[in-house]
């Protein structure tokens, strides 16, 4: 079967973990120089087929057979992929904050001379790597001070460091934004007329439809189709068919918003960044929510949306300057996040193994850990309570997972992202501040979630909902905030918004806010 | 294996430290020609370990947070000083004196945690400078010469119950009516458990498991009831460990099935994640640290109640024989994971191996250096079980009893 043109083959792979059959008979191949894209819905098996490619998963812990380069391999670890030139990048970056670009391009695997690293050639070499990916940096800056998007450019010139011939991406884009992701892409086509394979999982069709070459679609753990694509017309429609099993008619389900008195208003709430001094991240900001309606927040990577959302929450980020918050009309402090609680806030955070839940925790305990009130009996957790919970939670959010005894760190991306929903629909929150709440999710969970936000809207909630994806606010929300550089720039009903115009005040700061 | 699996119900962990326990036990009871699995020898053991099984309920709380305490050992040498004193300089009685004890202790939790969760001192550094103040301080106080204590803290540190039946008998009654009530109260839990978790899922869990499982813990208790029933007469469970028990249950309970147990967990976890759900992360460290001293005040207390005076150099290393038993008990120094039940076994597999080469001979020196290897040696397979994506110390232990032990418990990130 294999000819000079297949750089992998990857026959009748099965993996299992406990309770689970993650893998199951999948195959798959990939033509040298191809850019193959890798579909299917949260828990799918994608990111452990990867992890199996690469030796995360090692010999011996997985059946089937891995033929790279006309050769039965099987890897004892990461390092002994690298050698023979696969790379993965993970769905978390792996750098490390406090050190520099080069250090970490060189982690591992640094030039020495006589046994001291060399640093001079390491940044002759560090320096032409990142003009090789197009990141116009100094190689000394710390990883800390660059954006997501950036750091997973410097990901790419680190597997480029150690002459990668397979590079495997497992969705790179999640966390970027639209420019970021773009360039990210034309990157991916710039290595492969270099010749360097790439796999790339992703859940945004609309990148899969505008570079792949092949597309691979798992359900379940077994392979449901594979098949060459022309880039450009690819047809998502068959994508999406083959990850879930049926076609879904509308991506943003149609909803009907009724929308009730403001619940929640903000007045020119002032937050200074705790490492500059000086540096404000919410300039002045104003809005307001109102019960029953969903509220967009628009804005690039870094136009301090979090920030705005965190420092409400009980003040959980920054220093606070000034401003004042109102709920139901009167002025409150909310300046823990108990008290923000009590209040009736609700954030889900954007970065979730971060800040958003206990990894060493199981699904059950996760679920309930925003409001242990609730599940207290005389004094004492009623576990019998959390359990109902979890499992009610389980089926409503559509929870794929063994058990709710099982470990949060063993369910896949997206699914972990539906304990977290979970999380914060249990103390049952009039505000629901969500922040990038589809990040990392496939397109079938994606209209749960959305589902999930009307019913919750339909309550009479207030939800603040942060995205960087214009085309899911212009669907999902009632009214939309444009924020630029930590300033609120416009708002817009989502009658008069476009793209285009949202586009606009996100980048351009003269705008005067206006409701 | 799957059988095995629910016969422990889950809790795995413990009950392979509990085997472990067993089988040292019975090792060194062939070993020492049956003198390690006597009345006396249980007894001594117990009581010679009262101190490091009182702070290694509270150290393992303060290392599940993510902190360490360095000081427990001189807070609990200078509290012993305290109620030394305060009887004998200033003529307390002897429940003035452990209250003032206790109070002490108290004070100086309360010292550490606002220097922690205030201050933002991290604990290692907070408690090292506590292991400094307060050996300083004892000395200092007692001018380095012993004090004696109030006979009345005999009881407490070393005494035996009423010894009610053992005419009739042989054996001492109040020790046998615990033991059956343990039982009883163990069977009567099970079962309820049982009961409701059919209520849950909908399906009763098989009942031989439970069954196995109920004969095999009733059958432990009894044995060791029978052991501290039938020793001399005048002996019975040693009340030191009749307190233990019913702190160890209280601990058991308070980060089980409290909000503030979960904090605990939460913030050892993952602070940030924590913070955002709600949880003061201050307030935890603080409580936590607070509650350490006072359980540190308790060991102090017992111990001069068991060795009549109170000295100088009391407590001296206590902290280490703490902190080794919670990590053999499968806590992560990284903090987030770690069990009362398991520390307790830990404390005790430390307790069995010292009693078992003292009978044997081995001098303190050797004992040193075993007790050093055996630590290592519990950390490693836990740490390599992990790596391997199994869960602790159980799949090995198991595996090495010829059954696959790969496939329990879900597994802890390794790395990232
Ligand atoms: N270490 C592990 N232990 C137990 N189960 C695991 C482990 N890793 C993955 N799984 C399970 O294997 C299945 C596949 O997970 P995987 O992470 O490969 O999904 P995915 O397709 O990458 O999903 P996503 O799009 O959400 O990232 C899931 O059911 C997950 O719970
Ligand atoms: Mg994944």
């Amino acid at each position: 079967m294999a000819d000079s043109q297949t750089i992998l083959e990857m026959r009748g792979i099965g993996k299992s973990f406990p309770g689970v059959r993650a893998l199951d008979d999948v195959s798959m191949m990939v033509r040298r120089g191809e850019i193959h894209a890798i579909c299917g819905e949260n828990g799918a098996g994608k990111s452990t087929l990867m992890k199996v490619l690469s030796g995360v998963h090692p010999r011996g812990t997985y059946e089937g057979v891995i033929v790279y380069q006309d050769e039965e391999v099987g890897f004892k670890g990461i390092k002994s992929s690298e050698d023979v030139g696969i790379v993965i990048i993970h769905q978390e970056l792996a750098l490390i904050p406090e050190l520099s670009i080069i250090e970490n391009v060189f982690m591992g695997n640094e030039s020495t001379r006589l046994g001291l690293i060399d640093w001079t050639t390491q940044e002759l070499h560090a320096r032409d790597l990142l003009a090789r990916v197009g990141l116009d940096v100094d190689p000394h800056t710390q990883i800390k001070n660059l954006g997501v998007g950036q750091q997973q450019l410097v990901e790419i010139a680190k597997a480029l460091s150690k002459n990668v011939k397979l590079l495997i991406l497992d969705e790179p884009t999640s966390g970027l934004n639209e420019d970021d992701a773009d360039n990210l892409l034309g990157l991916l086509r710039g290595l492969k007329s270099k010749g360097i394979t790439s796999i790339m999982i992703s859940h945004k069709l609309n990148e899969i439809a505008a570079i792949a070459d092949s597309v691979t679609v798992l359900r379940d753990g077994k392979t449901v189709e594979s098949y060459s694509v022309e880039a450009g017309k690819v047809d998502e429609d068959r994508i999406i068919r083959a990850m879930v099993g049926r076609s879904i008619e509308d991506r943003y389900p149609a909803h009907e918003s009724h929308i009730g008195d403001v619940v929640m208003e903000v007045r020119n709430w002032r937050v200074e960044d705790p490492n500059v001094p000086g540096r404000l991240v919410c300039k002045d900001s104003s809005f307001f929510l109102r019960a029953g309606e969903v509220v967009g927040f628009a804005g690039v990577m870094g136009a301090g949306r979090t920030e705005l959302a965190r420092s409400l929450f009980g003040r959980n980020y920054g220093v606070h300057l000034g401003g004042e918050v109102l709920i139901k009309g009167k002025p409150v402090e909310l300046t823990t996040v108990s008290r923000a609680v009590n209040h009736g806030l609700a954030y889900l955070p954007e970065e979730r193994k971060t800040y958003g839940m206990n990894l060493l925790d199981t699904v059950r305990k996760t679920i309930v850990a925003a409001d242990l009130k609730s599940i207290l009996s005389g004094g004492l957790l009623d576990l019998d309570r959390e359990q109902m919970v979890a499992e009610e939670y389980r089926r409503s959010v559509g929870i794929r997972t063994p058990s709710v005894d099982a470990g949060v760190s063993t369910l896949s991306g997206g699914n972990q992202q539906k304990v977290l929903v979970a999380k914060w629909m249990f103390p049952n929150p009039d505000i629901l501040i969500l922040d990038e709440p589809t990040r990392g999710i496939d397109v079938g969970a994606k209209v749960e979630i959305y589902t999930l936000v009307h019913q919750l809207a339909a309550q009479g909630k207030a939800v603040m909902f942060i995205s960087s994806e214009l085309p899911e606010l212009l669907g999902v929300c009632d009214r939309i905030y444009t924020v630029c550089e930590g300033r609120i720039t416009g708002v817009l009903d989502v009658a008069d918004a476009t793209q285009e115009k949202l586009m606009r005040q996100m980048t351009t700061l003269s705008q005067p806010a206006n409701h | 294996m799957k059988y095995l699996k629910q016969i422990l119900g889950g809790d795995l962990r413990q009950f392979t430290m509990v085997f472990a326990l067993v089988v040292i036990l019975i090792a060194f009871n062939i070993m020492s020609n049956g003198r390690m699995l006597t009345s006396q020898n249980i007894m001594n053991l117990l009581v010679a370990n009262t101190y490091v099984l009182v702070l290694a309920l509270g150290m393992l709380m303060v290392i599940v947070v993510g902190h360490i305490d360095l000081s427990v050992g001189s807070v609990a040498g200078f509290v012993g000083m305290i109620v030394a004193m305060s009887s004998s300089e200033l003529g307390f009685p002897w429940w003035l004196a452990i209250l003032a004890g206790i109070a002490v202790g108290a004070l100086i939790g309360a010292w550490q945690g606002f220097w922690l969760s205030k201050v933002g001192i991290p604990g290692f550094i907070t408690t090292l400078a506590g292991w400094m103040i307060f050996r300083g301080a004892v000395i200092w106080i007692s001018a380095s010469v012993s004090r004696p204590v109030p006979h009345e803290l005999r009881t407490l540190g070393s005494g035996y119950l009423p010894d009610w039946g053992r005419e009739l008998t042989g054996l001492n009654l109040p020790t046998v009516l615990i033991g059956i009530v343990g039982i009883l109260v163990f069977i009567y839990l099970q079962l309820r458990k049982r009961g409701r978790q059919a209520k849950l899922t909908g399906q009763a869990a098989p009942l031989g498991p439970t069954v196995i499982r109920l004969v095999v813990v009733s059958a432990v208790i009894a044995y060791t009831s029978w052991i501290l029933a039938s020793g001399n007469d005048g002996t019975s469970i040693p009340v030191p460990t009749i307190i233990v028990g019913a702190l160890v249950i209280f601990y058991a309970i308070l980060t089980q099935r409290t909000t503030f147990g979960r904090h605990i967990y939460a913030v050892g976890g993952n602070r940030q994640a924590a913070a955002l759900s709600g949880v003061s992360v201050p307030r935890t460290y603080f409580f936590t640290m607070f509650n350490m001293s006072i359980l540190a005040a308790v060991a102090g207390i017992l111990f001069v109640g068991r060795a009549t005076a109170a000295g100088p150099n009391d407590g001296n290393m206590w902290e280490l024989d703490a902190i080794a038993s919670v990590f053999i008990g499968g806590a992560a120094v990284t903090g987030g994971i770690g069990t009362v039940g398991a520390t307790m076994v830990g404390a005790l597999v430390m307790a069995a191996i010292n009693s078992g080469l003292m009978l044997m001979g081995v001098g303190q020196d050797k004992t040193q250096v075993i007790k050093g290897l055996v630590l290592l040696a519990a950390v490693a397979v836990d740490v390599y079980n992990k790596k391997q994506g199994r869960a602790s110390i159980t799949g090995t232990l198991f595996k090495k009893k010829g059954g696959a032990g790969s496939d329990d418990v879900a597994p802890i990130p390794a790395k990232k």
